[in-house]
């Protein structure tokens, strides 16, 4: 009886959180999931790779020091310096980009976003698919338009592992009654114009690992945070055997 | 009987009694604590109040710590928020907290101000705690409001620009107003260094002040209990209420274990899912303040939507914020509403249960409508709800008068 | 069992229960309190910032004083000429800790006379032992009022000769502190590190 009675206010609580998160779970456009693994630290050390090569020349990572980078994905002092710092030279040092973010501004209208909190902010799978959105726009002044994000600044800087792709519409023709046409079109996939020194599958691990360590530098202590989380919980279940006990014996005589 | 007397609050000799000559101390531990004599049948609906305490620590004692790192100025704030998750030994374990800590106090109010309703805790004598609590309750969504600027984000940012500008509505001093709290053309660094003051200084100090009062009130008249009974006027020949259990060590114990539920589900989205979808820590929050572009989509946080829905429900700006105000405020009343001569759900009729069941789905479903993007359906929805929400106050005061109601028992019912 | 039995039974379990509740709240209150009290150790950004400096003492002329910052306090870079040098020798019976024995004051490679790796540079910090303040460096030579050339703290007068010693009768207890420095070349010292690479 006493049980059933603590459960309903608890299922209220509980039944907010999880319409709560239900709440959270709507719209959002159709994205190819990313599957990332955090737990990879190999697929994370080759992403920090792949971020130090192609992306850092013009995005920050500005609250991202690299000794904490090291000690989570394993990488030695030395490792960091000869794989990862191109422009830093001490590992207590933030990630800074290549270029002056005035003159990236200058060059392509507005400064390359920074990169540290970039996966929180849209979600991996977002960057996932703008990284391979890109596709041949003639209207363009990069030649490229990109399909997550219409009208981006950003040229396709990854064209040599992938290639360039140009988009493939389907055409619905739909008659009104009285007799006129609108036209629809719907985005149905890309096609490769000229390929890259990749293959598709490869292109899609490289990115992969590329956003599995954004999404990382985003929270760097997501794992820890959850390792501490187990403890907690565990301690906070024998207290809570302990304090139903002494409640039991206190509330023994109440009749 | 193996009645075992408290411990605590015996009188005593010694430094005790020096103590006791300058300041009633054993006497307040008396009257708040051991001799506190709260019915022996509340059920864990109770348990909110305490709950509410225990959010109201965790939060000042975080807000402390992060007050120690954080800067409140436009160009600082966000890189601080961010020095605090990454660079301050378990600085994003009391960042975490405190966010977290927001949401469920929010939760922990709304579910303590439903038990009211359920067993009628408004109702004379206690309609002074009623409306110093409603006073709570208005601070605490002012700190929560004020609060939510100083990450500095981009829902920060706009947040606070739709809130601030809700004032521009009311005729006449509408814009002067808004400019008297923006402090500034625009929202800037100077609002948002006094939104800090007001944050960490002002809105906490009241809060505290509030509660306090709120709760010599309650000691004063006595606590509710679920059958709606008054348990003084049922006294031993001791003087102690028959129905009655000393508040230490009977409620303690059993509050702790409340404590510790809590606490799980507490530390459960702190380490498990602290950004618990978008939902306590929103999104475009992660992207600094940009002046020059609105997210896509703007919500407040979850717990001022269901105002939010109704503001949007009305087509009209100042008619919106009036009708916003009111959805707020119109609680207060609730002890001149209500006329009935029962004061809990259990002996109330169907009518009241009917209501209080339509106002609990229509007050959940604004909240969902109010997160959602305003479409056109979704504005029809929320002017329903909005409809059933101001229906349940607004004909309170008939359907209470002739709801069917049961007899009161003398004594509480109680089931251990 | 009487009625007595029970009631003692009771009370031994209720005690030991109150006991084993307290115990475990205050155990979980002290784990608590661990991340809240080590959140005001300096940060990873203060620890950066604190990183070791590196001085060019290339241009340095001898009896020229230069001062450095490192963790944001003050550090004395001494190139001591061969008067100064000497001067260290005399009147030793003035100090109170002449032959560097209060080991937290220096590292070991500095507790010698000079209290220097190289005898011709000192490295001290510029920060009175008494109770911080920056001392004045003094290098006038007066033997009518004893005194050698050195430092003096114009807080509460106390006393430092040339190689950071304390002079006996004034507040300051211990010598000037030699923080840990070496050097990466002749004519570059490194403070805030004495081994490893950098």
């Amino acid at each position: 009886m006493n049980k059933l009675k603590m459960l309903r206010p608890t299922i209220a609580m509980a039944a907010l959180f999880i319409s709560l998160q239900g709440f959270a779970a709507g719209g959002g456009a159709e994205l190819e999931s990313a599957d990332i693994d955090p737990d990879n630290i190999s697929s994370l050390q080759r992403g920090a790779r792949n971020f130090m090569n192609y992306c850092s020349g013009c995005h920050s990572a500005q609250y991202v020091r690299f000794n904490t980078i090291g000690k989570y994905l394993e990488l030695s002092e030395e490792q960091l310096v000869d794989n990862l710092m191109f422009n830093a030279e001490k590992t207590f040092e933030t990630i800074q980009a290549s270029m002056p973010s005035d003159d990236a501004a200058r060059w392509y209208g507005t400064a390359p976003p920074d990169m540290s909190l970039m996966a929180r902010a849209k979600g991996a799978d977002y960057i996932y698919n703008f990284l391979k959105g890109f596709h041949l726009d003639a209207d363009s002044p990069t030649g490229v338009d990109n399909i997550v994000l219409v009208g981006t600044s950003m040229p396709h800087v990854l064209w040599e592992l992938q290639g360039y792709q140009k988009t493939i519409y389907s055409e619905h023709v739909e008659t009104r009654e009285d007799g006129s046409t609108t036209t629809t079109h719907e985005f149905v996939g890309f096609e490769h114009v000229t390929t890259g020194s990749m293959e598709a599958e490869e292109f899609d691990d490289f990115v992969r690992d590329t956003v599995n360590f954004l999404a990382y530098i985003s929270e760097p202590i997501r794992s820890e945070r959850r390792k501490l989380g187990v403890w907690v919980l565990m301690y906070l279940i024998v207290f809570w055997v302990i304090a139903v006990m002494l409640k039991k014996q206190i509330w023994k005589d109440v009749k | 009987m193996a009645r075992i007397e408290a411990e605590v609050g015996k009188p005593q000799g010694g430094l005790m009694k020096w103590i006791d000559d300058r300041f009633p101390f054993t006497e307040t531990m008396k009257y708040h604590v051991t001799e506190y004599y709260a019915a022996k049948s509340f059920n864990w609906w109770y348990i909110f109040g305490v709950l509410a305490m225990v959010v109201l620590v965790i939060q000042l004692v975080t807000g402390v710590f992060l007050t120690m790192n954080y800067k409140p100025s436009a160009d600082e704030a966000f890189a601080s928020v961010e020095y605090i998750m990454r660079d301050v030994e378990w600085g994003w374990l009391i960042r975490y907290m405190h966010s977290t800590g927001a949401s469920f106090f929010f939760i922990v109010v709304y579910l303590h101000m439903f038990r009211a309703m359920l067993y009628g805790s408004y109702k004379k004598p206690r309609e002074l705690i009623w409306i110093i609590g409603m006073l709570i309750f208005f601070v605490l969504m002012a700190e929560g409001f004020a609060g939510y600027l100083l990450p500095w984000g981009q829902m920060s940012y706009w947040g606070a620009q739709v809130i601030i500008s809700l004032f521009g509505a009311i005729p006449g001093i509408g814009d002067a107003l808004v400019e008297f709290i923006r402090g500034d053309y625009s929202i800037s660094d100077i609002t948002l260094n006094r939104f800090f003051a007001l944050h960490v200084i002002v809105l906490p100090l009241s809060l505290i002040g509030l509660i306090f009062v709120h709760i010599v009130a309650l000691h004063h008249v006595g606590s509710n209990n679920p059958d709606g009974i008054e348990i003084k006027e049922h006294k031993g020949p001791d003087g102690i209420p028959l129905d009655g259990v000393p508040f230490h060590p009977h409620h303690t114990t059993k509050d702790l274990v409340g404590i510790i539920v809590f606490l799980m589900l507490f530390t459960g989205v702190v380490f498990f899912a602290p950004e618990m979808g978008g939902m306590f820590l929103e999104h475009s929050n992660f992207e600094p303040a940009n002046m020059t572009a609105t997210p896509e989509h703007i919500a407040p946080v979850w717990y001022y939507t269901p105002y939010y829905a109704i503001l949007r429900a009305v087509p009209s700006k100042l008619w919106g914020f009036i009708l916003f105000a009111i959805a707020v405020v119109l609680p207060l009343f609730l002890p001149w509403l209500d006329r009935a001569r029962v004061k809990s759900i259990r002996y109330r009729g169907w009518m009241y249960k009917t209501a209080l069941t339509t106002f609990v789905i229509s007050f959940v479903a604004l909240g969902y409508l109010g997160l959602q993007a305003a479409t056109d359906a979704y504005v029809m929805a929320a002017r329903f709800f909005a409809v059933l929400y101001f229906m349940f106050f607004l004909l309170m005061p008939y359907y209470t008068s002739i709801d069917k109601t049961k007899p009161v028992p003398d004594r509480v019912k109680y089931h251990e | 069992m009487s009625e007595d039995d029970v009631d003692r039974i009771d009370r031994n379990r209720r005690h030991f229960l109150t006991v084993a509740t307290v115990v475990t709240g205050a155990v979980g209150a002290g784990f608590a309190a661990i991340p809240f009290l080590s959140s005001l150790q300096p940060s990873a950004r203060a620890q950066a910032l604190g990183a070791p400096v590196e001085v060019p003492i290339g241009s340095l002329e001898p009896g020229e004083l230069i001062r450095v910052l490192w963790r944001g306090r003050l550090v004395f870079v001494l190139r001591r000429d061969e008067g100064m040098l000497a001067r260290l020798q005399e009147s030793l019976d003035n100090l109170r800790d002449p032959n560097s024995e209060v080991v937290e004051q220096q590292p070991d490679y500095a507790a010698n006379e000079t209290r220097s790796v190289k005898p011709e540079y000192l490295v001290v910090e510029g920060s009175c032992t008494h109770l911080g303040c920056a001392p004045l460096e003094d290098f006038e030579v007066r033997p009518s009022e004893n005194w050698g050339g050195g430092f003096f703290c114009p807080c509460h007068g106390s006393k430092f000769d040339l190689a950071g010693r304390v002079s006996k009768g004034v507040p300051a207890p211990t010598n000037l502190r030699v923080p840990p420095h070496r050097f990466v070349r002749d004519d570059l010292i490194l403070i805030g590190q004495d081994t490893g690479a950098t």
